[in-house]
C-alpha cells in the first residue's frame, strides 16, 4: 500500500466517522436536550450542557467501542455533566441566589394541544403540576432514574448502564420516586 | 347469628372489593398523570428547541460573569494593597511628625536652659557691681561700717 492510498483511505474513515456523528448528534440531540432541561427546568443550562455533552462525545468518539448504544453513552455523559454542575455549583456558594429555572407552575403549562376539552385540559394541568412538585423533592439519583423511566421510557436495563447503578438499585430508587409522586397525587385530591 | 355473621363477611367483601377499586383507580389516575407529565415536558422541549435560541447566549453570559469575577478579584486586589501602602505611609508619616515634635521639644528645653544661665550670670555681675560701687551720698557710712570691722 503506498503512503497516498493510506493517506487518502484515513482521509475517507476521518470523513466518514464525522458523518456518523453529526447523524448520532442529529437523532440523539433532541433526548438528550429534553433529560437535561426536565432535570434543570432551566433552558439556558440545558442547551450549555446539551453542547458540552455532544462536545465531550466529540472528543471521545474514537474511543467509544460500541458496547452500548449511542444513546446510553450519550445519556451517561450528560449524567456526569449534571453532576458536576450541581457539585460546582455547591461550592460556588455566591451562585445560589441566581438561578435561572422556571416555576414549577409554569413548566407545568406545557400540554401538547390535544382534542381535549377545557376542562380535560385544566385536569392534564394539575396533574402535571403535580407532579413537576413531587419531582422536585426528589433526590438527584431518583429524578434522573424517574425521568429516564418515565419521560424517556427506557429500559430498567437501559437506565442501570447509563447511571453506572446496578439494576436492583434503579429500581429500589424509581419505586421510591414513584411512591412521592403517588404521595403526591393522592394527598392533594 | 348465621345471618349476622353472612352479612358481615358480605360487607367486608364489598369494602375490599371497594378497596381494590379504589386503588385500581389511583393508578390510573397515576399513570394518567405520568403520561400528562412525559406529553407535557416533550411539549416543551420541542417548542424550546424549535425557538432556536442563540447558543452564543451561554457562553458569553459566562464570560461576562468570568471577567466580573476577575475584575472584582483585582479590585479587592488593588484596595487591600492600597490600603497597606496608605497605613505604612500613615505610620511613617506619623513617626516623622513626633520626630520633629521630639527635637523640637529638646532645642525648647536646651534654650530654656540657656536663657536661665544667662540671667543668673546676668543677675550674679549685677549683684558683684551694686556691692562693689557705693553711692558717694552712703560713702560715710561705709567708711564707718569699715572701721567698726
Amino acid at each position: 500500500m503506498t503512503r497516498a492510498t493510506a493517506e487518502a483511505m484515513a482521509g475517507r474513515g476521518l470523513e466518514s466517522a464525522t458523518e456518523e456523528f453529526a447523524r448520532v448528534v442529529a437523532s440523539h440531540r433532541p433526548q438528550i436536550f429534553r433529560f437535561l432541561l426536565a432535570s434543570t427546568r432551566d433552558v439556558d443550562l440545558a442547551e450549555t450542557l446539551t453542547q458540552e455533552c455532544f462536545l465531550k462525545a466529540h472528543r471521545n468518539w474514537g474511543s467509544f467501542r460500541g458496547e452500548s448504544s449511542a444513546m446510553t453513552w450519550l445519556m451517561r455523559i450528560a449524567i456526569n455533566l449534571q453532576k458536576d454542575h450541581w457539585r460546582n455549583r455547591r461550592v460556588q456558594f455566591w451562585r445560589h441566589a441566581r438561578t435561572n429555572s422556571v416555576d414549577l407552575d409554569e413548566a407545568g403549562e406545557w400540554l401538547p394541544s390535544g382534542e381535549r376539552s377545557a376542562e380535560q385540559q385544566m385536569l392534564a394541568r394539575e396533574q402535571v403540576g403535580r407532579v413537576w412538585q413531587a419531582v422536585k423533592g426528589l433526590s438527584e439519583r431518583q429524578r434522573t432514574v424517574f425521568l429516564l423511566r418515565y419521560v424517556e421510557e427506557q429500559e430498567l436495563s437501559e437506565i442501570a448502564r447509563a447511571t453506572g447503578l446496578s439494576e436492583g438499585t434503579v429500581k429500589a430508587h424509581l419505586s421510591r420516586a414513584v411512591g412521592k409522586v403517588r404521595a403526591e397525587l393522592g394527598g392533594k385530591r | 347469628m348465621n345471618f349476622r355473621s353472612k352479612w358481615a363477611s358480605q360487607l367486608d367483601a364489598q369494602a375490599a372489593q371497594a378497596e381494590q377499586v379504589a386503588a385500581e383507580v389511583r393508578e390510573i389516575e397515576l399513570e394518567q398523570a405520568l403520561t400528562n407529565f412525559r406529553a407535557s415536558v416533550r411539549a416543551w422541549s420541542e417548542a424550546e428547541l424549535s425557538r432556536s435560541r442563540m447558543a452564543v447566549k451561554a457562553v458569553g453570559q459566562r464570560r461576562w460573569r468570568l471577567a466580573a469575577g476577575w475584575a472584582l478579584g483585582c479590585a479587592l486586589l488593588a484596595g487591600g494593597a492600597g490600603g497597606g501602602v496608605y497605613e505604612h505611609h500613615q505610620r511613617v508619616e506619623a513617626a516623622r511628625v513626633a520626630a520633629v515634635a521630639r527635637a523640637a521639644e529638646q532645642q525648647r528645653l536646651v534654650a530654656a536652659e540657656q536663657a536661665r544661665d544667662t540671667e543668673e550670670d546676668l543677675l550674679a555681675k549685677v549683684d558683684k557691681d551694686v556691692s562693689q560701687e557705693v553711692p558717694s551720698a552712703m560713702e560715710p557710712l561705709a567708711r564707718l561700717m569699715d572701721e567698726a570691722k
